[in-house]
C-alpha cells in the first residue's frame, strides 16, 4: 500500500473503489456492467453517503447487479416485478433512505407492470432503472414486453405482441422524472443518474443495455450497433452538484438549467434543435414522433420538479418512522382507558 | 296464564340489504346492553350492497352466551323475498312481527305462529312527515314495537339512539320519536301479555361491547405499528380502517402536527405485503390485513419474508373459501394455507385469538413476536370474530416493554467475535438482524435476497450451507413457543377430550357448561403448539376437534406434530359458514361419547 500513490477521493473522502461491490457475474460485454459502472461513477462524483442508499431489484439478470455496486449500501433483491412495493415500504420506513432500483423489461414491462404503474401514480421518491435489453436472459432469450415486432430473436422469429415503451407509458401516468439512456453512452447516463439520485419524488430511466448472449445481432433493435445508428437526443446533459458553482458560460438560449430539490442543477445544453423537457405534451409528441421514424429518443425526456412526492403528501414526520421507539409510538395508558370508556356502551 | 320466558331467548330480524335497518338492529342490541344484559348479535349478510336477504339475530340468556343460537322465538319477516322461507323455519309458537302487508304470501304458513301484523307503512306515512327521512326512520318503528313487547325501558332506548346518533342530537330526537311510534302502537294493539321478556340484569359489569376486527386495530395501536399496508377485502377491510381512525387519534403527533404513521392502500395484496416486508427490512413496525384469497396472492411475497428473515405482521381475517367462496360467511378454514403457505419448506406461526380481548392482546404482541423472529408473524382471526359485535371483557393495557428483538448494533458488533447476518451467534437460529442507518460498522450492509445464501448474507448453492441455513429456520420456528400465548386448558371429567381454536371457543365452552359433567377442554392459542398440546392428547383416551372447516385442518396440525397420537383424534367439523352453535357442538360431543354398543 505505502507504494502506490494515494488515490484521489471525493467530498466523503472516498475512493472510487470504495463504491464498487462484488465481482459481476454478468457475461462478458454485458451492457449491464456498464450501467454498474456508471452508478458507481455517478455515486463517487456525488460523494453519495451508502448508508443513505438502498439498492432495490426484482428477478432477472439486472436485479442480479445490486450486489455488483456500492458495496457498503444495503440491498434488498426482492421478488419477481414487486420491487417497486418493497421499495415503497423501505423508503415510508424511513424516509431518509433513497431506494436506487435495478429492474429488467420482464421484471418491469410484464409481471411487474401492475407495481410499476402504481409506483408512478404513487410518486414515491426512488431511482427506478430499467436494464433494457427485450429478452429474458436468465431463462435464456425469450422475448420480453420491450421487444420490437421489427426486431426478430437470433433465430429469425419475430415477436407477434406489440411491443411496450415503457418512458410513453412513464409519461401517460404523469412520472415527473423521464429519461431514457444507454448502456454504451456513459456521458449521458451518468449526469442523468446524478439528476435522479438528486430529485425527490420517482426518477424513471430506462436504459438501453444489449444482451450480448441473446439480443445484439445486426438485426436486433436493442443491440449496441442499432442503438448507435438510431439513437437521437436533442441536448447534452450536464450535473452540477450543490459543492460546484456553475462556472461554464453558455450563450443565451444555449442551456436550460433545471434546478434539482437538493439545490443541485441539470443543464441541459442545447443540440440542432430546441427541447422543453418540462412541457409532458412535447415530451409526448417527441417520443412518439421519433418512434415513428425508427429513431430511439435518449436523455432527459421530461422533469417537473413541483409534483408532491409520497411522503409529503401524507403529512409524514420528518424523523425516519424506525427510529421512533415504544415512547412515540405506544399510546399511554389514560390514553387506552378512554378509548375503552367509549366502548362500555358503544 | 303462564309467566314469560325471561333473559332467554332470540329474536331474528329479516330485511333486504341495504336499507337501513342495521341502526335500528344496534339500537335494539345496545338497549340491551344497556339494561346490563349481555347480548349476543350475529349479522348474516350477503356479499351485495343493496337488495339480496340479510339476517340479523339477537340474543339473550342468563349466562349472557356469545355463541349463535339456532332456534329464534321472535321472528320479524321484514323482507318480501323471504318471508315464506321465514315463516317455514319457525317452531310453533313463535312471535311473529310483521307488517300485515301479506300478498301472495300463503296464510297457513302463520298457522301455529303468534302473530303481531303492525301497519309500518301506514304508519310511517301518516306520522313521518319528511319523505327523504321517512323509509330510514319506518325501521324505527320495529324497534319500538320489539321494545315494547319484550320490556325495554324507555330509557335505555334512548340511551342507545344516543350513543349512536350522540352528536346530532336532533337526528337522534327523530329516531326515538319514531321508536316511540311503534311504542305506541303496540300498547295500544297488543294488550295480551308477551312470552318473552327482558329483566335488567348485571352481566355487563367489566364489559364493553366490541367488534374482533376493532379490538385488534386498537392492538395494532398500541403494538406501536408505523406502516400499515392493505388492501380492501370482506372481512378483514374493517380492521384497517378502524386503524386508519385510532392511529390518527391515538398516536401522538410530531412538533409539526405530522404523523408518526404512514397508511398505503395497496393496488393489491401482493404489493400490500411487499410495502410491510420492505418496511419490516427497513427497521418500522409494519402490518398488512387480508382474508383468505389475499393471502393466496401474498404466498410468494412472504415466502421471501420467512427466507430472507423480514419482520412484519400479517392478519388473516379469515371467510369461507374455496376461491370467493362465500365471502360474507365464516370459517376457520385457512389454518393449513398459512402455516405452509408459499413453495419450498416454509412454516408461519400463527397466533389464534378466541375473542376481541385476546384480538387485542395478540395484535399487540404480534409486533414483539415478529422482530423477535424476524418472519411474518400472523394473527389467525374469523369473519364471526372481526365484524360481529361482541360483549368483551375490558382491554387491559400491555405491561410488557416492546421488544425489538435482536439487533445488529455497535454494541452487539463489538461483543460479537464473528458477524453475519445470518450467523446462529447465540445458538437459538435467532441471528441478529440489522437495519439501515442503525450502525456506523460497514460489515452490516449486505444485499439481502431470496435465493440461497450462506452465514454471512453471500450468495451461495452450497448443499451443506443451505441445509444448515433451512434447518437453523425451522430450530427458530421452533422457538417461537416460548413468547407465545399457551393453550387455556380446562379441566374436567372422563376419557374424553375436547380441543378447539378461536371463535370455536365461544360455542364449546356453552355447549360443555350444559353438561352434568364437563369434558377436559384445552384452546389453542398459538401454532406452533406448546408442549401442553401434547400433553393434553396423551392424557385422554380420545380427543375431539372441534372447527370451523371441512378437512379438520387443526385435527392435521396436531396430528402432524403428534404423529404418535394420530390416532386418538377425533373431529367435529361444522363448515356451513353460520357462527358456531352450541347446539352443534353438544351434538358432537354426544355422537363421539357415546358408548359403542
Amino acid at each position: 500500500m505505502s507504494d502506490t500513490p494515494t488515490p484521489t477521493t471525493n467530498a466523503l473522502g472516498l475512493t472510487k473503489g470504495d463504491y464498487k461491490g462484488g465481482a459481476s457475474t454478468m457475461c462478458k460485454g454485458c451492457g449491464h456492467d456498464r450501467i454498474s459502472e456508471a452508478i458507481i461513477q455517478a455515486a463517487y462524483d456525488l460523494g453519495l453517503d451508502a448508508r443513505n442508499v438502498i439498492k432495490m431489484s426484482g428477478i432477472g439478470c439486472s436485479s442480479k447487479t445490486p450486489a455488483y455496486f456500492i458495496g457498503r449500501a444495503f440491498g434488498l433483491n426482492s421478488t419477481h416485478g414487486r420491487m417497486p412495493s418493497f421499495a415503497t415500504g423501505a423508503h415510508v420506513a424511513n424516509r431518509s433512505l433513497v431506494p436506487l432500483g435495478v429492474s429488467g423489461d420482464g421484471d418491469t414491462a410484464s409481471i411487474g407492470m401492475g407495481q410499476f404503474v402504481h409506483l408512478l401514480r404513487r410518486n414515491a421518491r426512488m431511482v427506478y432503472i430499467v436494464e433494457n435489453n427485450g429478452v429474458y436472459g436468465l431463462t435464456k432469450g425469450q422475448f420480453s414486453a420491450t421487444a420490437d415486432r421489427s426486431s426478430p430473436s437470433k433465430r429469425g422469429k419475430y415477436p407477434t405482441e406489440e411491443s411496450i415503451d415503457l418512458c410513453g407509458l412513464a409519461l401517460e401516468l404523469g412520472a415527473g422524472f423521464v429519461a431514457r439512456s444507454f448502456s454504451g453512452d456513459k456521458k449521458q447516463l451518468v449526469p442523468i443518474l446524478k439528476a435522479a439520485l438528486s430529485y425527490d419524488g420517482l426518477a424513471f430511466i430506462d436504459v438501453i443495455s444489449p444482451c450480448v448472449t441473446f439480443n445484439n445481432h445486426e438485426a436486433s433493435t436493442k443491440s449496441y450497433t442499432w442503438q448507435k445508428e438510431h439513437d437521437v437526443h436533442f441536448h447534452d446533459p450536464t450535473y452540477i452538484p450543490t459543492f460546484e458553482h456553475i462556472d461554464v458560460e453558455y450563450e443565451e438560449g444555449e442551456v436550460r438549467d433545471v434546478q434539482l430539490h437538493d439545490g443541485s442543477h441539470l443543464l441541459l445544453r442545447k443540440l440542432e434543435q430546441d427541447y422543453d423537457p418540462t412541457d409532458p405534451l412535447v415530451a409526448s409528441a417527441t417520443l412518439q414522433s421519433t418512434r415513428a421514424r425508427g429513431e430511439i429518443l435518449t436523455g432527459m425526456i421530461h422533469i417537473d420538479t413541483d409534483r408532491t412526492s409520497l411522503v409529503d403528501g401524507q403529512s409524514l414526520t420528518a424523523t425516519p418512522l424506525s427510529q421512533l421507539g415504544e415512547a412515540e409510538l405506544r399510546p399511554s395508558r389514560e390514553a387506552l382507558a378512554k378509548v375503552v370508556a367509549g366502548y362500555r356502551l358503544g | 296464564m303462564t309467566e314469560p320466558i325471561t333473559n332467554d331467548f332470540s329474536i331474528r330480524i329479516a330485511t333486504p340489504n341495504g336499507t337501513g335497518s342495521q341502526t335500528s338492529n344496534l339500537i335494539i342490541f345496545r338497549s340491551l346492553f344497556h339494561m346490563g344484559l349481555a347480548p349476543s348479535a350475529k349479522n348474516l349478510f350477503p356479499s351485495n350492497i343493496a337488495g339480496l336477504p340479510t339476517w340479523y339475530q339477537i340474543r339473550v340468556s342468563p349466562e349472557g352466551w356469545q355463541a349463535r343460537r339456532e332456534d329464534w322465538q321472535i321472528l320479524l319477516p321484514l323482507n318480501p323475498q323471504t318471508i315464506a322461507q321465514d315463516l317455514r323455519e319457525c317452531a310453533p309458537g313463535t312471535v311473529v312481527i310483521d307488517n300485515g302487508d301479506m300478498k301472495g304470501v300463503d296464510e297457513s304458513l302463520f298457522e301455529g305462529l303468534e302473530r303481531l301484523s303492525v301497519p309500518f307503512d301506514q304508519i310511517a306515512r301518516k306520522e313521518i312527515a319528511d319523505a327523504k327521512l321517512r323509509p330510514k326512520l319506518k325501521n324505527l318503528i320495529y324497534v319500538g314495537v320489539v321494545a315494547e313487547r319484550i320490556g325495554i325501558p324507555e330509557e335505555s332506548l334512548r340511551a342507545a339512539i344516543d350513543s349512536i346518533f350522540g352528536r346530532k342530537p336532533a337526528v337522534a330526537q327523530m329516531n326515538f320519536e319514531a321508536a316511540q311510534l311503534g311504542v305506541s302502537y303496540a300498547r295500544e294493539h297488543f294488550t295480551a301479555p308477551s312470552p318473552y321478556r327482558v329483566a335488567p340484569a348485571r352481566q355487563t359489569e367489566g364489559k364493553i361491547l366490541i367488534e374482533g376486527n376493532d379490538a385488534a386495530a386498537i392492538g395494532c395501536v398500541f403494538g406501536g405499528v408505523s406502516v400499515v399496508a392493505w388492501y380492501p377485502i370482506t372481512p378483514a377491510s374493517s380492521l384497517a380502517e378502524n386503524l386508519i381512525t385510532h392511529v390518527d387519534r391515538l398516536r401522538e403527533k410530531d412538533e409539526e402536527g405530522r404523523n408518526r404513521f404512514i397508511i398505503l392502500q395497496a393496488e393489491d395484496e401482493l404489493a400490500a405485503i411487499g410495502m410491510a416486508l420492505g418496511a419490516g427490512w427497513a427497521g418500522a413496525r409494519s402490518m398488512t390485513s387480508t382474508s383468505g384469497p389475499g393471502i393466496s396472492l401474498m404466498s410468494e411475497n412472504l415466502g421471501l419474508g420467512y427466507f430472507a428473515e423480514l419482520p412484519t405482521v400479517v392478519f388473516d381475517v379469515q371467510r369461507v373459501g374455496p376461491s370467493t367462496g362465500l365471502p360474507t360467511r365464516t370459517q376457520q378454514s385457512d389454518l393449513l394455507l398459512v402455516a405452509f403457505q408459499g413453495h419450498g419448506d416454509t412454516r408461519f406461526p400463527m397466533l389464534l385469538p378466541g375473542n376481541p380481548k385476546e384480538a387485542f392482546e395478540d395484535s399487540c404482541l404480534a409486533f414483539d413476536l415478529a422482530e423477535r423472529f424476524q418472519m411474518p408473524f400472523f394473527v389467525l382471526s374469523d369473519l364471526d370474530l372481526g365484524m360481529n359485535l361482541w360483549v368483551s371483557d375490558e382491554l387491559e393495557y400491555p405491561e410488557a416493554p416492546f421488544d425489538r428483538g435482536k439487533i445488529a448494533t455497535d454494541e452487539v458488533l463489538a461483543r460479537l467475535d464473528d458477524w453475519g447476518r445470518y450467523l446462529d451467534a447465540d445458538g437459538d437460529g435467532v441471528p441478529y438482524r440489522t437495519i439501515p442507518q442503525k450502525t456506523t460498522d460497514p460489515r452490516t450492509a449486505h444485499l439481502t435476497r431470496g435465493s440461497g445464501h450462506d452465514e454471512y448474507g453471500r450468495y451461495s448453492e452450497d448443499p451443506e450451507v443451505y441445509t444448515r441455513n433451512l434447518d437453523r429456520l425451522a430450530r427458530k420456528v421452533d422457538g417461537t413457543v416460548e413468547r407465545t400465548p399457551a393453550p387455556i386448558v380446562q379441566p374436567g371429567a372422563g376419557e374424553v377430550g375436547i380441543i378447539a381454536f378461536g371463535t370455536t371457543d365461544y360455542a364449546v365452552t356453552e355447549a360443555l357448561a350444559g353438561l352434568e359433567s364437563p369434558l377436559p377442554y384445552l384452546r389453542v392459542r398459538a401454532w406452533p403448539f406448546h408442549p401442553e398440546v401434547g400433553a393434553f392428547l396423551r392424557a385422554h383416551e380420545k380427543v375431539v376437534v372441534v372447527e370451523q372447516n371441512q378437512q379438520g385442518q387443526l385435527a392435521q396440525l396436531l396430528q402432524i406434530a403428534f404423529p404418535e397420537l394420530a390416532p386418538r383424534i377425533e373431529s367435529a367439523l361444522y363448515y356451513g359458514g353460520l357462527p358456531l352453535s352450541a347446539e352443534f357442538v353438544r351434538g358432537a360431543i354426544e355422537e363421539h361419547t357415546k358408548v359403542e354398543a
